[in-house]
């Protein structure tokens, strides 16, 4: 973890651009094939649920007109099978209605007879209902218009829900009217027996809304009944119709609907959506859960195998940048190797002179005058010279291994005339042995430079080498100026060698490639120092005259803080 | 009298002077220059100069060049190379353009004082021989 909070924003970001293009690259096609999965099932799941709805819903519509149908055929056979008086008769009466129930049970609750006028002739049944007045009731002139009627279920004269069968016999005032009445109980049972899951209800509506059966008891229910049944009655193509209505308390409720008894009443199947698909609900929760699960494994592996590709890459990184400092450094080494003989030069100098006023010494003690003030003066200023050469030693060495010292490569202020002025003082001796002239212009108060100091050394000796090196046949004289130009530092090493021919002028910054013989150079040196500068953020320019010397021209950009 | 006249050229002014002190204490009659040019210039104006210790890296006319013009103008005059342990090639260099040897410096004094002495004979000894054939011819003209 501690690897990673120290990693470089750099590699963070890359860290980071991995983890989405593998959250990406992973997800979507995941993503694309669940929702379509998803949504297929889905659709098929909710198509199969409302077909066997819409499947049990005719069932139980056939059902139900086949009931109604069947009961309207009874009391037809019965008033054509027996005539008007026969029926009028409320023995005969009360021997049919025992006959009808013993044959369907508690169906049929009480048998009339009405006449044109609307009185009741007869009746059998339960109810006190002999003589009732029936004129005005919507079932009897219906009945009348429309020789057969179901009515609606009504309360009536005996306080209960239930509803007429009838039909009519004969014309005008000798018409009659067969009347049976069907027990709400007994009919609720048909629709009462739909029973699908937690919430699946079933219940008829009439034109005007009003239950026919025990229904949900709520008002919603019964608008949204009747707007399935307009819907219904509008386009009656469509015998069974889906749709889904919030109910009551806000939850969607799935509607089947189905018309009844000659488009009059509507048969309501509601069942909770949340109840009906059930199943799918099941499913998708399930399948939900899977999808977080993996997605959060995706999530997890993303994370992992982006930071440990950047950790990777970090670490290569790495290598590569210390495997660039050796390099430098080497190349570095090299190009102080290539001063040797100047260096060593400059150092046995000093050594020689001290040796010898050592020896002159020792030639003085040889003698036995020794004690003469003259010979103790000379001794003493022997003893000085080799003092003083001894410094001078110590200061050859001292700049030869500031120079020579690896440094860390750590980026720091950099003083560009310090740099050069170091430079020069390293190479100025072994210019003087070869006849050239070095000369320095360097702009005072320059801003200082970001980069790594023992980098900056190798890129201005480098240079310098070379014009040395170019110069070292027929001597001439070397320039190294410094400038500020704008935002950037130009750094430029002149030399009035014999300059390089534009043929190979291209190539010179190409890695391995040198016009020195074998295994005097590696043709390396002009190569780092343009991946230095090009580290840095700056370019080398280089112009040259074949016969007039070449100039190097470093453009460094002064970093922002400095500037 | 002194064992021979020595002209010492070296641009480092300390060495020639400690050198100097020395040779002049082992009886060395010394003269000194501090580059190629005041060599010859020494050379050109004092004829008494038998043997030249020359440094080989100077600046300006170097000791390989100030050897090669010795060479050619004063012929007769010796000259022992003194080279630096990463020049030794120079010196190889300077023996094959005529020098009478080369040392490395910084050298021992007895063995430079020796190989003036070698060098003082071997000059002297082609001087001598050269009058004696300059007397030979001239006996044999008189004859």
């Amino acid at each position: 973890m501690d690897e990673t909070q120290q990693m470089h924003p750099e590699y963070a970001l890359l860290a980071r651009k991995m983890f989405l293009t593998i959250l990406v690259v992973s997800y979507v096609p995941v993503l694309l094939i669940s929702l379509t999965i998803y949504l297929q099932f889905r659709g098929v799941y909710r198509q199969k649920v409302e077909d066997h709805l819409v499947e049990m819903v005719r069932k139980h519509k056939q059902q139900i007109d086949a009931f109604l149908h069947a009961r309207l055929a009874d009391v037809r056979f019965l008033a054509q099978s027996f005539g008007g008086s026969t029926l009028s008769e409320e023995a005969f009466l009360q021997r049919q209605l025992a006959f009808l129930q013993s044959a369907y049970g508690a169906t049929f609750v009480d048998l009339g007879v009405i006449d044109a006028r609307g009185r009741q002739i007869s009746y059998a049944g339960p109810f006190k209902l002999g003589q009732a007045e029936y004129a005005g009731a919507a079932w009897f002139q219906q009945a009348m218009a429309e020789r057969a009627v179901i009515s609606d279920v009504f309360l009536g004269l005996r306080g209960l829900p239930h509803f007429i069968v009838a039909v009519c016999s004969g014309e005008g005032q000798e018409a009659w009217v067969l009347r049976a009445t069907i027990d709400f109980e007994a009919f609720n049972k048909l629709v009462g027996g739909i029973h699908i899951g937690a919430t699946g209800v079933a219940f008829i509506v009439n034109r005007d809304g009003e239950f026919q059966t025990t229904g949900p008891a709520s008002p919603i229910a019964a608008a949204a009944a009747f707007g399935g049944y307009q819907t219904c009655a509008v386009d009656p193509s469509r015998r069974i119709h889906v749709y889904s209505h919030p109910d009551e308390n806000g939850v969607r409720s799935i509607y089947v609907t189905g018309l009844l008894k000659d488009r009059n009443w509507l048969l309501v199947y509601r069942q909770q959506a949340a109840d009906a698909f059930q199943q799918l609900r099941r499913a998708e929760k399930m399948s939900l859960f899977f999808f977080i699960l993996g997605g959060m494994l995706i999530v997890v592996m993303a994370l992992v195998i982006s930071r440990r590709m950047a950790s990777r890459v970090t670490k290569a990184d790495r290598e590569k940048e210390i495997m660039r400092r050796q390099v430098i450094e080497t190349s570095k080494l090299a190009g102080i190797g290539e001063l040797a003989a100047g260096v060593a030069h400059e150092i046995n100098n000093p050594v020689a002179v001290m040796i010898e006023e050592a020896g002159w010494i020792q030639d003085l003690m040889e003698d036995e005058r020794i004690s003469e003030p003259e010979d103790r003066a000379e001794i003493q200023r022997a003893l000085q010279q080799i003092h003083t050469q001894g410094r001078r030693c110590k200061e050859i060495t001292a700049k030869l291994l500031s120079f020579a010292r690896g440094s860390d490569g750590s980026i720091r202020r950099l003083d560009i005339n310090q740099i050069i002025e170091d430079v020069i003082r390293l190479v100025v001796q072994q210019a003087k042995f070869t006849h050239i002239e070095v000369e320095t212009v360097l702009a005072p108060g320059l801003p200082p430079l970001s980069g790594s100091e023992t980098e900056m050394h190798q890129v201005v000796l480098n240079l310098v080498n070379n014009a040395l090196q170019a110069m070292a046949k027929d001597g001439g004289r070397l320039t190294v100026s410094s400038e500020a130009d704008g935002p950037w530092i130009v750094i430029g090493v002149q030399d009035t060698g014999p300059g390089i021919p534009a043929a190979i002028l291209e190539r010179i910054f190409d890695p391995f490639f040198t016009t020195k013989p074998v295994g005097k150079g590696t043709g390396l040196g002009l190569s780092i120092c343009y991946g230095i500068i090009k580290k840095m953020g700056g370019r080398i320019e280089v112009d040259s005259r074949v016969g007039q010397g070449t100039t190097f021209r470093v453009v460094v950009p002064v970093p922002p803080t400095a500037s | 009298m002194a064992v021979a006249t020595v002209l010492i050229v070296d641009d480092e002014m300390g060495f020639v002077e400690a050198l100097a002190r020395r040779l002049t204490r082992r009886d060395v009659e010394i003269r000194a220059a501090y580059s190629g040019e005041e060599a010859l210039n020494r050379l050109a104006s004092d004829g008494d100069i038998e043997v030249v210790i020359l440094d080989v890296k100077m600046p300006g006319m170097d000791g390989i060049e100030t050897l090669a013009e010795i060479r050619r103008r004063f012929p007769l005059v010796e000259v022992i190379m003194l080279t630096g342990h990463a020049t030794v090639e120079s010196g190889i260099e300077g023996m094959k353009k005529g020098a009478f040897d080369y040392l490395m410096k910084p050298c021992d004094i007895e063995v430079l004082l020796t190989k003036v002495n070698e060098a003082a004979a071997v000059k002297r000894r082609r001087e001598e021989r050269i009058v004696e054939a300059r007397v030979r011819e001239i006996t044999a003209r008189r004859a």
